[in-house]
């Protein structure tokens, strides 16, 4: 068949090969399956369950319902959080509603059962709440004044941005109001000398990234969720990525934040300077608070220019030590221009070879222990190409790489990368996934995997992948069921041996309400009790985000 | 049984493409440039004819600047047993390249000439059939599908055509242009990088193949295709009415 524009149908042949996965259709699912859940659960919070759906919930519509019912009636015994609701808050009556009406306009006080119950809904409607009331403000000082309100009220409050968070943070836990900042969505100015952007909080990233797409800058934050999650969520969060390695976190790449706290002050720290030793540097007790300190309004945030010369190589290493000096090799020889370096083991790759489709080994010939990706980006394609591929084949002359392909287009490239990216969603498809996002010292990292092999023998599957260049493990458990027995196996042993190790229990995913409780595990009682005195001064009702990121002992 | 494999370097497929202000063609600069996907599985094809004992060499060509050494690289390091670069700075339309080809073939001798069917920058679609009509070899477009019988010197290709598949059987020397379903081309594995190293590439320039390349083609304008535009919500069939009839003027 003779194709006169063979461009577009070579994209769309892609398409059709990637459907099915792995992008996540991050919107909200079909009223059928939300109501099965609305009935499931009432506001009990267990520990870890089975994450029902992550790329693609609506493949299976049956097999969900069926987990659903599983997963919603029990409650696991030690790892259980049962949150009682705060008498002190206020419920909300009809005076309210007609107030926010007043303040917002009717439209955007919305009470529609279909809209409730996405907004009380996590992404992995894993965590569902009741909230009876959903607001849009669209600029600060309606923010303002629906916070002034609702603390004078007593009113609870859950800041929503696009509602991906992966720990319960982002929905209600009983029937606190929601404020979604998806009506806030202006990018306000861009300085295309200094490459700073000022943006709402409201900004779907992906819209920021096509944005500056266009004028020749890139985020130096990228993630999964980038088609739904909004800045001021990533902001909250401090969201980590897939760039952390090559720019930093958002704590050096956000400049100025704009914020409303409990009371409804605005705090104006707006600011587009790289420079400003004027105080206590406020605007970072909302990064990463998970909006339990107040809600973030505005950003502005420093980009870096897009550069041209992107190569990614797929290596194999026959042990984890392997990786270790790989990983410091690489810093070492690509230096500026290494921007990913990400390691999975064969776990990782046979479920991602077993249960995805479109998957494909670039190294067939024979099975390793583990693959390591690596990405590099730059301004002159020839010497970046010529560097790294001097680079591999010392490693490989050194025998730190057994295997290795380097990608010779793009497609090649996003080929490679979908064995790292999708391992998540062939986790979803491999049956039930205890899934753990933990930060150790990169020696030791691997060394939990083997622990908890071998103390669950046959029973499981046991994963290790993530971004090791952060030293950031994603472990994961997999199972065909869920199983208390399973669970206690796995918890509190792996929080117990992450802490002995000095390492953290959420390395970029935060505490929300999954972890709250477990915060002693990475944080000293005294340095839970200076963020207890924060919480205090910024929210004395405690109407933020209630339930989460602090344990419930120390707030009440 | 010697194979030739031509390949063309192209702006990535999955580069958004941005026309000059000028409009005197697209931009370059700064893009990403990768072999063109359809050559990919031409030399695929060719490199599984030699692993299978039916070819005992595999010869890749590239025209162009200096920069297709870079794509004349990655078809060796994908297994491509030597190079041929002829290097023009100037624009090289189909009928120049085929010219090329023809005097490549004297020089080479090879039984089977494999090419994209066409390259995804210009669309052009032409190449293949203009070096078999030069060379008066029977040509078999489309291959979705290639069988080789050395003992009869034979080619057995089928075609990709609108209504169907439609199966051709070719005398060697041959030419072969390939169809996007033929194969799945193979990745450049390190060790296969370390041993293109050491390939052997050959230079000509057009002249001495004895090609002008004078063009009779003169590019007037090249344009971004009209942009579509965005959807709009109605919130009632009335309304859909009324724009279909007032706006579109469709009903
Ligand atoms: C497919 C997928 C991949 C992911 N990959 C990564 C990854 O690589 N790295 C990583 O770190 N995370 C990752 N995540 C989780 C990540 O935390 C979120 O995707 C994102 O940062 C949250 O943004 P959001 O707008 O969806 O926030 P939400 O989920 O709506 O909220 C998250 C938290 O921030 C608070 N919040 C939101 N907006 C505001 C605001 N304006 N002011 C105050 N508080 C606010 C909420 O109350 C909640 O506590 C991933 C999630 C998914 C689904």
């Amino acid at each position: 068949m003779v194709n006169r524009n063979c461009r577009a149908t070579l994209r769309l042949l892609t398409l059709i090969n990637r459907q099915g996965h792995p992008h996540p259709p991050l919107s909200s699912s079909p009223s059928g399956i939300d109501a099965c859940w609305k009935q499931l659960q009432r506001n009990n919070v267990h520990g870890e369950h089975k994450i029902v759906s992550f790329f693609s919930p609506l493949a299976s519509s049956l097999k969900t319902r069926q987990w659903g019912v599983k997963i919603q009636s029990r409650c696991y015994g030690s790892a259980s959080v049962l949150v009682q609701r705060n008498p002190k808050f206020s419920k909300l009556n009809d005076e309210d509603v007609r107030y926010f009406e007043g303040i917002l306009g009717a439209k955007n006080v919305i009470q529609d059962d279909e809209k409730l119950i996405t907004a009380n809904t996590d992404w992995m409607r894993k965590y569902k709440g009741s909230s009876k009331l959903l607001l849009q403000p669209r600029t600060t000082d309606q923010v303002s004044e629906i916070l002034k309100y609702c603390n004078f009220r007593c009113l609870a409050v859950v800041p929503q941005g696009g509602n991906t968070g992966l720990v319960g943070g982002s929905v209600p836990v009983f029937d606190e109001v929601v404020v979604s900042l998806s009506a806030m969505s202006k990018i306000i100015s861009f300085d295309k000398v200094s490459g700073i952007l000022v943006c709402e909080a409201g900004c779907i990233l992906e819209n920021i990234i096509s944005f500056l797409d266009s004028e020749g800058f890139i985020m130096p934050l990228d993630l999964g969720a980038k088609g739904s999650c909004q800045i001021g969520g990533n902001v909250s969060t401090n969201a980590g990525g897939l760039r952390l390695l090559r720019y930093g976190s958002l704590h050096g790449n956000v400049l100025g934040i704009e914020a409303v706290l409990a009371d409804g002050t605005v705090l104006d720290m707006l600011k587009t300077l790289r420079k400003d030793n004027t105080g206590y540097d406020l605007k970072h007790l909302f990064i990463g608070s998970e909006g339990s300190l107040g809600i973030v309004t505005k950003v502005s945030i420093l980009t870096p220019p897009k550069l041209s010369s992107v190569n990614v190589a797929f290596l194999a290493c026959k042990d984890y030590s392997s990786c270790q000096k790989l990983l410091q090799e690489a810093r070492r020889k690509l230096g500026e221009i290494l921007s990913a370096f990400e390691f999975l083991d064969s776990n990782a790759m046979n479920l991602v070879l077993n249960h995805l489709e479109g998957a494909r080994n670039p190294l067939p010939t024979s099975l390793h222990n583990f693959y390591v990706l690596i990405e590099t980006t730059g301004s002159d394609e020839s010497s970046d190409k010529q560097k790294l591929e001097a680079f591999l084949l010392g490693s490989m002359e050194n025998e730190l790489i057994s295997d290795g392909a380097l990608a010779q287009d793009i497609n090649q490239a996003s080929s490679f990368w979908l064995l790292r990216e999708g391992i998540p969603e062939a986790l979803m498809r491999a049956g039930a996934v205890y899934k753990y996002d933990l930060s150790i010292p990169v020696e030791k990292m691997y060394n939990l995997v083997e622990e908890m092999r071998s103390r669950l023998g046959n029973d499981a599957n046991v994963v290790g992948y993530g971004h090791l260049g952060d030293g950031n493990l994603h472990l994961n458990v997999s199972t065909p069921q869920y199983d208390d027995k399973i669970l206690s196996q796995i918890e509190p042993f792996v929080y117990e041996w992450t802490s002995k190790h000095h390492g953290s229990i959420s390395a970029e995913h935060g505490l929300g309400l999954m972890k709250a409780n477990k915060i002693f595990y990475s944080k000293s009682p005294e340095t839970v009790k200076v963020m207890t005195s924060i919480k205090k001064l910024l929210d004395p009702n405690h109407i933020l985000n209630p339930y989460k990121v602090l344990p419930c002992s120390s707030i009440s | 049984m010697k194979i030739m494999v031509a390949i063309k370097r192209v702006i990535d497929y999955a580069v958004k493409i941005r026309v000059k202000p000028d409009k005197s063609g697209v931009v370059t600069q700064n893009v990403k440039m990768s072999m063109n996907p359809f050559c990919e599985i031409a030399l695929e094809e060719a490199l599984r004819m030699r692993e299978s004992g039916l070819a005992s060499e595999v010869v890749a060509v590239t025209m162009g600047p200096s920069q297709c050494l870079d794509t004349l690289r990655t078809g060796l390091a994908m297994g491509a047993d030597r190079g041929i670069h002829v290097d023009s700075t100037s624009a090289l339309h189909p009928l120049h390249v085929a010219k090329i080809l023809m005097n490549l073939v004297q020089i080479e001798k090879p039984s089977l000439i494999i090419l994209g069917k066409q390259a995804i920058d210009d669309d052009c679609n032409q190449t293949g059939q203009m070096v078999a009509g030069l060379l008066n070899w029977p040509q078999g477009t489309f291959a979705s599908k290639v069988v080789l019988d050395k003992e009869k010197e034979e080619v057995t290709v089928d075609r990709e055509v609108d209504d169907g598949i439609e199966t051709v059987q070719l005398k060697l020397p041959a030419v072969i242009t390939t169809d996007l379903r033929l194969n799945q081309p193979r990745y450049a594995t390190l060790p296969n990088i370390m041993k293109a190293k050491s390939k052997p590439i050959k230079k000509f320039t057009p002249q001495e193949l004895n090609v002008e390349i004078k063009s009779d083609l003169e590019i007037v304008e090249v344009t971004e295709p009209p942009k579509r535009k965005a959807g709009v919500m109605v919130s009632s069939v009335d309304e859909l009415i009324d724009k279909l009839k007032n706006e579109a003027k469709v009903i």
